[in-house]
């Protein structure tokens, strides 16, 4: 053993479970990875792709592994900010639970045998998406823009944005135009979300140093740039009924949701300096969003398929 | 660390975590056993 490490005293990693190594993986956002993925999977098939429900499965399980190994070592590079965030102090490695080089190990390792297994279980086209979106992640956005360029959410956006490409390119051995329709909904979701979150929780990013738009353009533009971002998802949220990718039910639940999307936008455009409500309700009608235009498309495909 | 040095709470955590890496490591490998079955009778299945 390391001779550093046996002159230490027990360190609180001596008491670290399982779920301290799961943790790292970021289960939420692993969640939202199965389920925009799985979406992309389902309409890959209804769109006439082959592919075993059992490899399928092992193909999302892949996916899954891969964003959850981007998001150990997001957190192995970003522990130092994270332990001055009220968000993030409670994660393994500020508590002192994991230790960073041990993060770093695990993430890389998942890494490898996620994109091993997808290559094993799907095809080489999904396998290097799936690695393009971990060093994505990993290293254009964690490294470098999100300590560098208020723009961080808006371009790193794209690694959340993948999964549904990765999941269509599993099943088909292709990405068409409408896995690019998935990824741009995605896309242009992700910075009035975060910048939604970045309103209430300012002091976080400014405190760790994080370039986060309401603490460099400041509040007013930020909630400008949230308004455009919003009119952009709007519209980009029905462009799967015109091609054909959802239906009528996909059109009224995406027209509907769109809607309630700009309300609140609106609403955070027009509340006043350091209020903190409205961007509180636009992060958790964001999340709502999301799921219901992709749980529509999911709930489309399946009746076309199965019913 | 000896395992002296450990008191028990530490001892019954370092046993979850190699069962865990034992379980991890065990389902990788059935993983990739099974996708091999299911390739090579897909193959046999299309020929």
């Amino acid at each position: 053993m390391h001779k550093r490490a046996m002159s230490e005293t027990p360190s609180r990693s001596a008491f670290a479970g399982p779920k301290d190594y799961f943790a790292l993986l970021k289960p939420r956002v692993m969640s939202l990875v199965i389920f925009t993925a799985l979406v992309g999977m389902v309409a890959s098939i209804a769109d006439g792709a082959e592919i075993h429900p059992g490899l399928a499965a092992i193909s999302l399980l892949a996916i899954a592994v891969g964003a959850g190994a981007s998001g150990a070592l997001n957190m192995w590079w970003d522990a130092d900010i994270d332990s001055v965030m009220v968000r993030t102090i409670s994660r393994p490695i500020p508590q002192g639970l994991v230790p960073k080089s041990e993060a770093a190990g695990f993430g890389m390792l998942l890494s490898a045998l996620s994109v091993a297994l997808l290559a094993l279980s799907s095809n080489y086209v999904a396998a290097g998406l799936l690695a393009f979106t971990i060093f994505f992640y990993v290293v254009i956005y964690s490294m470098w823009l999100k300590r560098s360029t208020p723009q961080n959410i808006v371009i790193g956006g794209a690694a959340g944005a993948l999964p549904p490409v990765v999941a269509w390119a599993a099943a088909s051995g292709a990405a068409p135009l409408d896995a690019w329709i998935l990824f741009l909904i995605i896309f242009l979701w992700t910075p009035p979300h975060f910048w939604a979150l970045a309103l209430y929780r300012e002091g976080d990013y400014a405190r760790a140093g994080v370039p986060m738009m309401p603490n460099v353009a400041g509040e007013e533009s930020t909630k400008r740039q949230i308004f455009v971002y919003a009119i952009m998802l709007a519209a980009s949220g029905v462009a799967p009924y015109a091609t054909g990718l959802g239906g009528l039910v996909y059109l009224a639940v995406s027209s509907a949701f769109g809607a309630g999307f700009l309300v609140l936008s609106w609403r955070v455009l027009k509340s006043p300096p350091k209020s903190k409500e409205a961007p509180k309700q636009l992060f958790a009608f964001s999340i709502l969003y999301l799921f219901a235009l992709f749980a529509a498309l999911l709930v489309e495909d399946l009746f076309a398929l199965y019913v | 660390m000896s395992d002296a040095e450990l008191s028990p709470e530490a001892r019954k955590r370092r046993g979850q975590r190699n069962v865990a890496i034992a379980l991890g490591l065990g389902a990788f490998v059935l993983i990739v056993f099974i996708v091999t079955i299911l390739k090579i009778s897909g193959n046999i299945g299309g020929a």
